[in-house]
């Protein structure tokens, strides 16, 4: 099953760097490295690192409900951005604006551990979460509300729909490193979050630092989905839906999950990406819809068949 | 060999035990009873290192099944069972098997615990606290919820483990079952110990501290066995 995701996502990748404005077909190599592979990588980067997320917290909170966007680390990078928009910091300086992304997601994970306290266990995570997530989403709202004009508000308003348009190497390079070593200390996690099927109580007994995986997890989860969200504004769905679809087919055990999430999480933004940039070639559009707003459309009716099936 | 000396427990300053000594030797099946709120789990949570400021066993030679065992994901059994390996940090195929065998489970091992019996997920987790292979067993009420014939299988397969050399504690709530398989029954009461003896020695004082009548018209549930 890995290698059937590793193909499919190697054939995504071909398509997106093949398909553009300018049509689809081998691009002017300007176009390729300027352009498509920046994007491409993000996407995949951004996909991978989402889809990988939902698939750790899912394991470590024991919920399969559990979303990044639910432990609101995306939500404080969002907030940096619109504070980044409000005071200009961005049309000064292109690089703040993942920047202040990155530092809000930093302070968002800070800001997560503390409230969670020091014993971290499942449930305090998530109530430490919600808060967060809410207190993120208020001051989000109260800086548009206050925002200086209506151009600013525009601009914060698209960017926090999410999206991987007119994105640079120089956005690759910032991104790369701190979602790789967020995936890199998610993927270690697979055996404990196995012993934590049992609860914590059991995943102590076999030796497991309860504690500690739930810290690395969020630590993890802040680095990967908060840089993504830091470069892509916020992206919903796929964190949530890409365990849900790998499970039938890879089975459930928490640490089988991890890297097929990873590459169908990828696969999965490549292909909503793919999608945006193929909508306006087709359909009568101004504009390519919103990177967030697609994945939201293709993961709900996911969600719902899933819904479905679980009923009694 | 497991052992708690003069142990005083509060939890949410609230004292659940007090000045406790527990003892389970190799090759002893000890029974835990008492009425609930006593203290039992916290006696076993205590033994298995889980309550703060005392000493975390070795979690290759302890192993703990706690109350209404679960699984949070559709573990295949084989899968659950390959659990108990964590602390040895290998997946040994042989030391599952030899659990899933002593289980009963050799036919199950592919079908997902939560579509089998409330008695097959039982045994299932059994097989995980097997598949480690500690010297000392700690098990809270692994026999509630079963019908009674799965509670004696349960009871027989626990006494062979200890007639193999392991030191097995257990709390029960059918004083039947430790009068038939213990070794030694121990009556806890409001967080202390107010019986350890052999089981017919001390199911006076079982039945005293569960509120139940015996002697004169003893129910037939508390006569002991043959």
């Amino acid at each position: 099953m890995t290698r059937a995701l590793a193909v499919a996502l190697a054939v995504l990748l071909l398509l997106s760097l093949a398909t553009g404005a300018a049509g689809f077909g081998v691009p002017d190599p300007l176009v390729l490295w300027q352009i498509r592979l920046p994007r491409t990588m993000l996407a995949a980067l951004v996909g991978a690192g989402l889809g990988l997320s939902g698939a750790v917290l899912q394991g470590a909170l024991r919920n399969p409900l559990a979303d990044p966007g639910l432990l609101g680390i995306g939500g404080c990078a969002g907030l940096a951005a619109v504070v980044a928009f409000y005071w200009g910091i961005s049309a000064a300086f292109a690089p703040a604006l993942p920047l202040a992304g990155l530092a809000g997601a930093g302070l968002g994970c800070a800001l997560l551990l503390v409230m969670a306290g020091r014993s971290a266990s499942g449930p305090s995570l998530i109530l430490a979460g919600v808060a967060l997530a809410a207190l993120a989403a208020a001051l989000t709202a109260l800086a548009l509300t206050l925002a200086p004009n209506p151009f600013a508000l525009a601009e914060a308003t698209f960017w926090l729909m999410g999206g991987l348009e007119d994105r640079s190497l120089a956005h690759l390079l910032l991104a790369a490193p701190p979602i790789l070593a967020g995936c890199a200390v998610l993927l270690k996690l697979g055996g404990a979050l196995d012993a934590l099927a049992l609860g914590e109580e059991v995943a102590a007994t076999l030796g497991v630092p309860v504690g500690a995986t739930l810290r690395r997890a969020a630590a993890g989860v802040a680095l990967a989905v908060g840089t993504g969200a830091a470069v892509a504004g916020s992206i919903g769905f796929v964190g949530l839906v890409v365990p849900h679809l790998l499970r039938p087919v890879v089975g459930e055990r928490p640490a089988a999950l991890l890297l097929p999430s990873a590459l169908g999480g990828a696969a999965l933004l490549l292909l909503a990406d793919l999608l945006a940039r193929l909508a306006p070639l087709v359909l009568p559009l101004q504009q390519e819809p919103r990177l967030g707003v697609l994945t939201a459309l293709l993961g709900a009716p996911f969600l719902v068949r899933i819904a479905w099936r679980v009923a009694p | 060999m497991i052992a708690l000396n003069a142990a005083t427990v509060a939890l949410g300053g609230r004292p659940v035990l007090h000045d406790i000594a527990f003892a389970a030797a190799p090759g002893e099946l000890v029974a835990l009873c008492g009425p609930n709120g006593a203290g039992k789990s916290t006696l076993l949570r205590a033994l298995a290192g889980l309550l703060p400021g005392l000493p975390r066993p070795d979690p290759r030679r302890l192993a703990y099944l706690p109350q209404d065992a679960r699984c949070a994901w559709g573990l295949t059994v084989a899968e659950v069972a390959a659990l108990g390996r964590i602390p040895h940090g290998d997946r040994d195929p042989a030391a599952i098997a030899e659990a899933l065998a002593t289980c009963g489970l050799t036919g199950l091992a592919g079908a997902r615990i939560d579509r089998v019996s409330g008695g097959q997920a039982h045994r299932a987790m059994l097989a995980r606290v097997l598949a480690t292979r500690a010297g000392t067993l700690i098990l809270d009420e692994p026999t509630a919820d079963l019908d009674p014939s799965a509670g004696h299988e349960i009871m027989a397969l626990l006494r062979c483990l200890a007639r193999e050399g392991r030191a097995v504690v257990v709390v029960l709530h059918a004083l039947d079952l430790a009068l038939r398989y213990a070794d030694r029954l121990v009556v806890l009461e409001a967080g202390r110990i107010v019986a350890d003896a052999a089981p017919l020695a001390a199911l006076p004082e079982a039945a005293r501290a569960f509120g139940l009548p015996f002697g004169t018209d003893a129910s037939p549930r508390l006569l002991p066995p043959g």
